[in-house]
């Protein structure tokens, strides 16, 4: 190995240590190459052993997820998973977060999070048509929090809308936890015709390598290392390791990389994400079992100066590695400038399995590409429940509404839930976001499942992301079937059968064996919930280390679901929508309030074991809903979630400000009553029809083996509730301007 | 009839309008880019939403001095149909074409939202299906539609009566409430003194077709393809197109 021309640090423990290696991985990899690193290759395997390029600490586990299913026709292991959802089109789609940064630099972390995302779905030759996003704050008061809500929403508009995929849903959340460690989970979704998908699989000896879009610059250099580690009171020092993102370039970018991929001259293609060059040119070879060299001098540079480290691990944005077919690179390079990008050959694909790095005339770097890449350490972590798991799950007390100082029984209590930020409606952040863009846009944010038409077909795909992160504190497994089938219920209610579905799983420090077995817990919980229910896990992504002064973030496996809707001719609405249709409820309710926002919100407690998850009922009942929706029997379905039937009673009637009047005198032994109408259970669901319809609705649950009670009609201006021998009546028109103003007042706007 | 939707490079509207030229009201439809030096042989040019150029600089201000904007701009002097949709709009009036400017919304945020429009010209090649009075409700998409001029100039405006389209109530009344960016006399869309040129900040494009919600917006581009069949040589339709929209102006 020749010595650079320019004096490099020592390779030491203590050099690698700063890294994010080991002295084992240091020796692990000592032993892979026959001697020691220099410290551009201690740079790239840092990068590539580190928990987020590698997923050491999670890989074993995630073995558990079911990955393959009728639809699918890329599990994980690509940019994203691809799934077939009819018509000759596919699904592409998948998570991930940029929790870290976004808590560093809101908006240009939570802007960079959505353009990463969308690079992963358009490199596997898919057009991106819609995004969510799962957020999770902290209390609205803590140091910083508005400022942090206000950067990630507007970074989140500012990158979605210029390049001009819309955003139709997603979630938001606050709790403590979360104060010193905010989540920005960001997905996306393409469609590609069946067989126009690409990999990230470089093979051909000889092909050229080429490099496209922005040039490199010093930032974000260390970023996949900076997101494997824990923050603490030097973390602001780390924003020069945040990227600045350019919507317009990825826009471009976006729409030369599907032109030049249309050429046929494109064997392989990747975004440089996270560790840039380094991971994106590292696993293309690897998946392809070839080897590279890669000439440096010829990266296009933002600055002169950069050493082949820097270069190596920059995390400048928008930027994409190319294997063409030999001969034709210059068909690709010219599609790129015709869409004003930069483009320049920076190696070639070799059969040796090496990557060699060239610069300066020298070869300054040399490293065997599977052995990194395929034969990374893998952990299994010391897990360990919380020694206070026994208080966390004893049956928690459950005051009545009005005791402890609350007022106005039930409805004051409905009252108070809807004006909390968490159940308020979200409106304030989601009319930032373009959400009608590229009119397919059927159901936008703030319904039970986004719906996207599918152009040119009846059918349209339904979208969700669902996770509650205190169910998934008090019994991790509980918490990881409950996302799961919560998703698949929002789903059933616009008629939709999921089709498969990508995670990002939010956990503390794995090294800390409370937190390894949450995520253990977890994943097993997940993988129960996804089989029993034929959801396949076609993509995903793990942020550990979501920590800040040792205290962990609640475990915060987000979910999104992704199903296909065979009509979109009778699609129910998550509101009533006429005056005089029947309400009827589906599901049973058993009185559980573990965990839920009742407590949490209102009294404080944050205690109990979680609504159980019956996946057999939950199957039954998505099975119920999307032959009623099938059946063009439904005017509304809306799931009863957070907050229990009070609160989905209350939301059915803000979509069009119409009222409600439901008999629960008789209803499941009179339980909806007092606090009971704010208890969890799950696989529970409301939904209206025309009168007409009532028995074959009642008809259609008997069948399913679904519960199923007639419990009153939509109409007039007042949400009224008869129940335990009284009458609770409220105006929705007052009940709905308190949860529509419920962000923006504790915002203070 | 053949309608030019124009592509710059941050355009992101673009196929939006060329699906509701051709897949709903089943017309020829083709793209310019923002290089080319013509607008072909199109009738109708849309200068779709998005972010041309990035919208570095100003909203529209790159765009404004792209080769196809000369194409446009001989296309409008000789009487044809141009069309400005958001960012459109805001590239017609850093062109000149559209008088007035943009300033940030009022709420110095992004907003996507329904709005409710009162139409305010029925006779314009785009509004002829309409009529004064009519509300539309119709998607905006946009952080710039704060819509700016003197105040004797939006005199001039008015008194011309080249205002197209105001927000409202849903009652149809002028409410600082229901003007999502703060537009100078809740003013939503303006056209040119010959009327043939049309610029709007609200998106018909996006509400043009039953499943999406809403067809209000329909109605802009089917008035621009009656018109533009009453032009065509040897249609026997009635004259509808004032003769202002046809003058060609010089210089």
């Amino acid at each position: 190995m020749a010595s650079l021309d320019r004096a490099e640090p020592p390779v030491t423990e203590e050099a690698a240590r700063a890294q994010g290696l080991t002295a084992d991985e240091l020796a692990r990899l000592r032993s892979i190459l026959g001697r020691y690193p220099n410290y551009t290759e201690l740079g790239i395997t840092a990068a590539l052993w580190s928990e987020h390029c590698s997923y050491k600490s999670s890989k074993a586990y995630l073995k558990e997820f079911p990955t393959s299913g009728p639809h699918v026709l890329q599990g994980p292991g690509e940019n994203a998973g691809v799934v077939d959802v009819g018509h000759g089109w596919v699904a592409v789609f998948k998570m991930e977060s940029h929790n870290h940064p976004s808590f560093i630099e809101p908006y240009q972390g939570a802007a960079t999070g959505v353009g990463g995302i969308l690079r992963d779905i358009f490199t596997m030759g898919a057009r991106p048509i819609a995004c969510l996003d799962a957020l999770r704050f902290g209390e609205i008061d803590a140091p910083r929090m508005r400022f942090l809500i206000d950067g990630v929403v507007r970074g989140i508009g500012g990158y979605g809308n210029c390049v001009g995929i819309p955003t139709v849903g997603g979630e938001t959340g606050f709790h403590r936890c979360y104060n010193g460690n905010i989540l920005v989970n960001a997905f996306a979704l393409g469609i590609a015709r069946r067989d126009n998908i690409f990999k990230a699989r470089a093979s051909g000896t000889g092909n050229p390598i080429l490099y496209a879009g922005s040039r490199t610059g010093r930032d974000g250099i260390h970023g996949a290392t900076m997101a494997s580690e824990s923050f603490d009171a030097e973390s602001e020092a780390k924003r020069p390791t945040v990227q600045v993102g350019d919507p317009f370039t990825e826009k471009v970018l976006l729409e030369a990389c599907l032109e030049a991929m249309r050429g046929g001259a494109i064997v392989a293609i990747q975004d440089m994400g996270a560790a840039g060059l380094t991971s994106s040119t590292f696993e293309m070879a690897g998946r392809g079992g070839t080897g590279m060299v890669l000439d440096l001098d010829r990266v296009p540079l933002r600055e002169p100066g950069l050493t082949p480290y820097e270069m190596m691990l920059s995390e400048s944005q928008e930027r994409m590695v190319v294997v063409a077919r030999r001969g034709q690179e210059e068909q690709v390079a010219r599609t790129f400038r015709r869409w004003g990008l930069e483009v320049a050959a920076i190696g070639e694909v070799t059969a040796t399995g090496r990557a060699e790095l060239r610069w300066h005339g020298q070869r300054v770097a040399d490293l065997p590409i599977r052995p990194l890449t395929e034969d990374a350490p893998v952990y299994r972590r010391p897990a360990a429940p919380p020694a206070d798991l026994a208080a966390r799950q004893a049956p928690p007390p459950v005051p009545e509404p009005d005791s402890e100082g609350g007022e106005g029984g039930p409805l004051g209590a409905l009252e108070r839930l809807l004006g909390t930020p968490e159940l308020g409606s979200k409106d304030w952040i989601w009319h930032q976001y373009d959400y009608s863009v590229r009119t397919g846009t059927v159901v936008g944010p703030g319904a039970d499942a986004a719906v996207l038409r599918l152009k040119g077909t009846a059918a349209g795909l339904a979208l969700k992301s669902d996770v509650n992160p205190v169910y998934c504190a008090l019994d991790p497994r509980t918490g990881g079937a409950q996302a799961v089938a919560e998703a698949m219920r929002n789903l059933a209610c616009v008629g939709a059968e999921p089709v498969g579905l990508t995670d990002c799983l939010n956990f503390g420090n794995p090294e800390n064996p409370e937190v390894a077995w949450q995520f253990r817990e977890t994943v097993w919980g997940m993988a129960a919930a996804c089989r029993a229910l034929g959801v396949p896990v076609v993509s995903g992504n793990v942020s550990f280390y979501n920590e800040t002064e040792g205290r962990s973030i609640h475990p915060t496996p987000t979910v999104a679901m992704v199903g296909v809707i065979p009509s979109l001719a009778d699609l129910p609405a998550a509101h009533f929508t006429a005056a005089g249709d029947r309400i009827v409820l589906l599901g049973h309710d058993r009185g559980e309030h573990g965990g839920s926002a009742y407590l949490r919100l209102l009294h404080g407690v944050e205690q109990g074991r979680p609504p159980a998850v019956d996946l057999d009922a939950e199957l039954r009942l998505a099975r119920l809903l999307r032959r009623l929706v099938g059946r063009g029997l439904l005017a509304t379905a809306h799931d009863l979630s957070e907050g229990g039937f009070a609160v989905a009673l209350a939301e059915a009637c803000f979509g069009r400000c119409m009222g409600a009047r439901v008999d629960l005198e008789s209803v499941g032994g009179g339980r909806l009553a007092g606090a009971g109408l704010f208890s969890e259970t799950q696989a529970r669901a409301l939904v209206a029809c025309r009168p007409a319809a009532v028995a074959a609705v009642l008809r259609e649950a008997e069948e399913a083996g679904v519960p199923a009670a007639e419990i009153g009609a939509a109409g007039g201006e007042d949400l009224e509730m008869r129940s335990a021998g009284e009458v609770l009546r409220a105006p929705v028109a007052a009940l709905r301007e308190v949860w529509a103003t419920a962000l923006p007042r504790a915002l203070e706007l | 009839m053949k309608c030019g939707v124009v592509v710059f490079p941050g355009s992101n509207c673009d196929h939006d309008v060329y699906h509701v030229w051709k897949h709903v009201l089943q017309q020829d439809a083709t793209f310019l880019w923002h290089q080319d030096e013509t607008v072909k042989d199109c009738d109708l040019v849309v200068l779709p939403g998005g972010f041309a150029y990035g919208d570095y600089l100003r909203a529209g201000a790159l765009a404004a001095l792209s080769p196809v904007m000369m194409a446009v701009k001989r296309h409008a002097a000789a009487g044809g149909l141009v069309l400005g949709i958001c960012n459109g709009f805001q590239v017609l009036l850093e062109a000149g074409l559209l008088p007035g400017a943009m300033r940030r919304n009022a709420s110095q945020r992004f907003v996507c939202a329904d709005v409710w429009l009162r139409v305010e010209r029925d006779d314009l090649p785009f509004t002829r299906g309409l009529r004064i009075g009519q509300l539309l409700r119709m998607p905006v998409a946009h952080a710039e539609g704060n819509y700016e001029d003197s105040p004797e100039r939006l005199d001039a405006l008015e008194a011309a009566g080249l205002v197209a389209f105001r927000y409202t109530s849903p009652a149809g009344e002028l409410d600082p409430a229901w003007n999502p960016n703060g537009a100078a006399r809740a003013i939503a869309g303006i056209c040119n003194p010959e009327r043939n040129v049309l610029g709007l900040m609200p998106h018909p494009e996006r509400c043009a077709e039953e499943i999406l919600g809403s067809t209000d917006g329909l109605a802009i581009f089917s008035g621009a393809l009656a018109t533009l069949r009453d032009l065509s040589p040897g249609s026997p339709g009635s004259p509808a197109l004032p003769a202002a929209a046809v003058r060609v102006e010089v210089g």
